[in-house]
């Protein structure tokens, strides 16, 4: 077995273990066995970076097994320098949300766990698949566990939410099979996808392939103007929940873009650019000053999740090194990021079980250890030099530039808008005296809470300081996909 | 001319018939509540016909019986080895149920399900018009007095008198079109009738007169819109066990007829056929997923599940004959074949579901009867899941596959037309996926409605998770069923 392979199922096995025999009566046990699943996940992923070799834009520690042969489909996992962050990222990720379910689920733990779990191994199934319908299969197979996540412990109007959530994203999605089915008779049978990208298309056959992609990756992203079921969802969810949708589902979408709408519709992508920037740009602008009239706190964070996410698809629709880089580091500061912010939410919302920012003031006065966190958490959601939202977010602005002043001018002025909401919300909440009884009793952080914030805040500065690490694993592999967009298609 | 040849081909069709009889004499010296020694005997002779079915499939042989009467082929062995144990499973399923209704004072279950079973072997393997017409009456004929056989109780009895009327009609329009074709050509041997109409010398009107009534007859028995307004009274009224019985096994010898005739007979009309199982494909997948959305009782809203999954059936029938494009045939054939047995196979689950949660005097219908069943037995709600997202047509499961098969038949099969067909069946599969969550979320989200012990014998619990697991299984490793469809429709197209 692989080591892709492993990093995915080993996830999911231990996941189906604690839905066969977990109980409720022995939650601390599940929430044991959880806890060790998702750090053996963790540490089966280490390898993939420490052998990750620097030099080449070629897939690495490629499978391939016949998978179905009737259809040609093949088991084919394989990763590059733009994959490779994300399957850590999500087996990171993993680890905190089991910690950070740990005393707050109290029902049905063994589900809840073993839910985050397999859809943990699901979601590096995405980044590591090779073929069409495998990645199909992982793609739409995630969506079970999340539903399921959102509706069964979420809050008061999470049914809503979870089929808004669900047929949303398989409207997206099922467009995508149709382009993958085309795509597949088109290639003579093939779903491979390296041979996709190779593989000749007239103007039409690839404006309509780019916008049965953009509809499935757009919807998971989400760009504007398809973006309405994430507050909705973000907002019921449970806050382990509002962690994996944010830091990982919605780079799903993006990575999409980049493995199929980029390299296997090259001319219509640089077509429709324009338009793409135009989206990104209406998220980036419109949805920052939509966010900053947002009264409650999850809210405010889906909605700048989705402000930041434009920064994503602006970089890559700038064809430069500097925004596609730029994008997908920002895609994996925001990873850090929006998970920190909504596990502080969750902390918060523990304690006082409301959301509202009203219901909250002066929380400094009580809780100073978490508020520390929540201060760092804040400055790196509005992008401070020297912490991880800076570094993606400059790339993609200094790679605007290049290509359009303007462009890049618009989307540096965002920047402004974050700050503004972000700030603003952290004044309302932790600063000032204290506003009610609420507050007056709340008692800091505890052991296992300042465990995971930690390890968040650690990870964040040490991308915002010194983020070579992230940058240098991609460069090949990102000089590479644009070589192979600029070149044309048509035959 | 009755060589031994001929009989070799019939051998489970023999014991079937032999052991029914049998079974109905044995079964008057029973007197247990539960009939478990007809029962025992019941699938000992079931599990043999599979056996032998499974055991021809494999030798893979091509045998045509009785001057061409039947044919004994490796599409036909499958299926009815799979219809075998389709029936199998209905009987563990549905005893109980049937004995808590007073449906088992007799071994008419029993015995009726087997005379079923036969009729769909003769529909399955007939080589003539007629052996097939004989076939469909003797399965419909059992199945009428099936969903009657709770007397006592009104909806069943008005349900069987819809179902024999409706059947009745379907029978004639079916036995109307055979005897046109049979003016037309001189012949009622499917071959022949090939062979006639593929000369071109006869004449086309005559030829699709009857063609109409042929696909009219079938679509009537598949439950297809606009003929489709039996099954959702049929599969409420009946006993939850014989709506398995008819909604279950029945599909496969369907399917089989439909490639018997219009495929191997009636070809060189497809350029007339293909067009119009396109309208009943579409009227389908819309009325059948939009009605769903309406219904409150779950065997209801599988009634008209049901009809839009036939018009799946019927998107990769329609999509064989492309000119140009041989490889194209058994592509889509076999692609209809697998979803009709990976349909069949989440219904029996679904169903399974369904019976278990009935208890006596009460009967679990409504979907409202779900609430909460993921506190009440995490495993039996697992298992409707699993069967809901398989039908809704989400990977992993094997619902997903069916549908890949058969939009890519219907995508590789033309161009821009077939192109919004495919898109129009994802959107509707987008509304099917609507109803089907509906259900995962009272059995997952609601507070459970009742506290009453779930308790199953231990054979039910054993199948019913073997086949829940299937259904996942067979999603994670679907390789071996395709081509399993894909040989059995080559072999069928090559002889």
């Amino acid at each position: 077995m692989g080591l892709l392979s492993l990093a995915i199922w080993t996830p999911i096995a231990f996941g189906v273990v604690l839905l066969a025999l977990g109980r409720d009566d022995q939650a601390q046990a599940v929430r044991w066995i959880a806890l060790v699943g998702a750090v053996v996940s963790l540490l089966v992923t280490l390898p993939l970076y420490t052998r990750f070799d620097l030099s080449t834009a070629a897939m690495q520690f490629v499978e391939t097994t016949p998978w179905i042969e009737r259809f040609n489909i093949n088991y084919y996992l394989g990763i590059d320098g733009i994959s490779v962050w994300f399957i850590l990222l999500t087996a990171f990720i993993n680890v905190i949300v089991v910690i950070a379910g740990w005393e707050v689920i109290t029902r049905r733990v063994n589900q809840y766990m073993g839910a985050f779990l397999i859809l943990s191994g699901l979601m590096i199934g995405v980044f590591c698949a090779l073929d069409g319908m495998l990645f199909y299969v992982f793609f739409e197979a995630t969506l079970i566990p999340m539903y399921l996540i959102i509706g069964i412990w979420g809050g008061p109007n999470k049914i809503y939410a979870a089929f808004k959530f669900f047929l949303y994203t398989l409207l997206g999605s099922l467009l995508m099979l149709i382009a993958l089915i085309y795509l597949y008779n088109a290639a003579g049978g093939s779903f491979d996808l390296l041979t996709w990208h190779k593989l000749p298309l007239g103007q039409t056959a690839q404006t309509l392939l780019f916008f049965a992609f953009l509809a499935a990756f757009a919807v998971k992203v989400p760009m504007w103007p398809v973006h309405t079921w994430l507050p909705d969802a973000h907002v019921e969810a449970p806050t382990g929940g509002s962690v994996v949708l944010a830091a990982i589902a919605l780079k799903l979408g993006a990575y999409g873009f980049l493995r199929f709408s980029l390299p296997i519709a090259p001319d219509a992508a640089h077509e429709w650019s324009g338009l793409m920037i135009g989206l990104s740009l209406a998220a980036v602008i419109y949805v920052g000053l939509v966010t900053m009239v947002q009264k409650d706190m999850k809210k405010l964070v889906a909605y700048s999740s989705v402000a930041h996410m434009g920064f994503v698809t602006l970089g890559f629709f700038i064809f430069n090194d500097l925004g596609v880089a730029g994008g997908i580091v920002q895609m994996i500061s925001h990873g850090f990021v929006s998970a920190a912010m909504f596990l502080g939410i969750g902390v918060l919302y523990d304690r006082v079980h409301s959301r509202e920012i009203a219901a909250y003031g002066g929380v400094v006065n009580t809780m100073p250890k978490f508020t520390a966190f929540a201060m760092l958490f804040i400055m790196a959601n509005c992008g401070l030099p020297g912490t991880a939202g800076f570094v993606g977010e400059w790339m993609v602005i200094l790679g605007a530039v290049k290509v359009n002043f303007w462009v890049g001018m618009a989307a540096a002025s965002a920047l402004i808008f974050g700050a503004a909401y972000s700030l603003w919300m952290f004044k309302r909440v932790y600063l000032g005296p204290v506003a009610n009884d609420h507050v007056k009793h709340l008692k800091d952080i505890n052991a296992r809470e300042f465990l995971f914030l930690s390890l968040l805040a650690i990870a964040i500065l040490y991308m915002g300081l010194y983020p070579k690490p992230f940058t240098d694993v991609m460069d090949v592999s990102v000089a590479e996909l644009l070589k192979h967009v600029a070149m044309t298609k048509l035959n | 001319m009755i060589d031994n040849l001929s009989l070799i081909a019939v051998y489970p069709e023999i014991i079937l018939l032999v052991m029914a009889c049998v079974i109905a004499l044995f079964d008057l010296s029973v007197t247990s509540r539960t009939r478990t020694a007809t029962y025992v005997v019941t699938m000992l002779t079931l599990a043999v016909v599979a056996a032998l079915q499974a055991n021809f499939a494999s030798a893979g042989q091509t045998v045509y019986a009785f001057g061409n009467m039947v044919v004994s082929d490796v599409m036909g062995n499958w299926l009815k080895c799979f219809a075998t144990l389709a029936v199998m499973v209905t009987l563990v399923y549905g005893r109980h149920y049937a004995a808590e209704r007073d449906m088992l004072r007799g071994g008419e279950l029993f015995v009726l399900s087997l005379f079923s079973l036969l009729g769909m072997f003769v529909m399955i393997s007939g080589n003539n018009f007629l052996v097939i017409y004989m076939g469909v009456e003797l399965l419909t004929l059992s199945s009428y007095a099936l969903v009657a056989l709770r007397r006592d109780h009104v909806l069943s009895v008005e349900a069987g008198m819809k179902y024999f009327v409706l059947g009745a009609l379907a029978s004639g329009f079916l036995l109307y079109g055979m005897s046109m074709l049979y003016g037309a050509t001189g012949t009622l041997n499917i071959q022949e009738a090939f062979a006639a109409i593929q000369s071109g010398q006869l004449k086309h009107q005559v030829l699709v007169f009857g063609l109409v009534f042929i696909v009219a007859g079938l679509a009537f028995k598949l439950g297809v819109v606009p003929f489709h307004m039996w099954i959702p009274d049929v599969y409420q009224g009946a006993p939850t066990a014989i709506t398995l019985m008819i909604g279950g096994a029945p599909k496969l010898a369907a399917f089989a007829v439909m490639i018997r005739m219009l495929v191997e007979g009636l070809m060189p009309l497809s350029i007339d056929w293909q067009p119009m199982l396109m309208l009943l494909a579409i009227g389908s997948l819309a009325i059948g997923n939009l009605a769903a959305i309406a219904q409150t009782n779950i065997k209801r809203m599988l009634a008209f599940s049901t009809i839009s999954h036939m018009g799946f059936v019927l998107i990769g029938m329609m999509s064989g004959a492309v000119s140009g494009h041989p490889e194209a045939t058994a592509n889509a054939y076999s692609s209809s074949m697998f979803y009709v047995v990976s349909y069949v196979l989440t219904t029996l689950a679904s169903f399974g579901v369904i019976l278990l949660l009935s208890r006596s005097g009460y009967e679990s219908e409504e979907i409202s009867d779900f609430a909460g069943l993921n506190q009440r037995s995490p495993l039996y709600a697992a298992i409707m899941a699993v069967c809901l997202f398989s039908l809704a047509g989400i990977p992993p499961m094997i619902g997903f596959y069916a549908k890949l098969a058969v939009l890519q038949a219907l995508v590789a099969s033309g161009g821009t037309l077939q192109l919004v067909l495919a898109v129009f069946a994802v959107m509707m599969s987008l509304i099917g996926a609507f109803y089907y969550l509906r259900v995962v979320k009272v059995m997952y989200f609601d507070a459970p409605a009742g506290s009453a012990e779930l308790s199953a014998p231990f054979e039910v619990r054993a199948v019913l998770s073997l086949n829940g697991a299937l259904l996942l299984i067979l999603g994670i490793v679907p390789g071996g069923l395709m081509a399993l469809c894909a040989n059995a429709v080559v072999q069928m197209l090559g002889s």
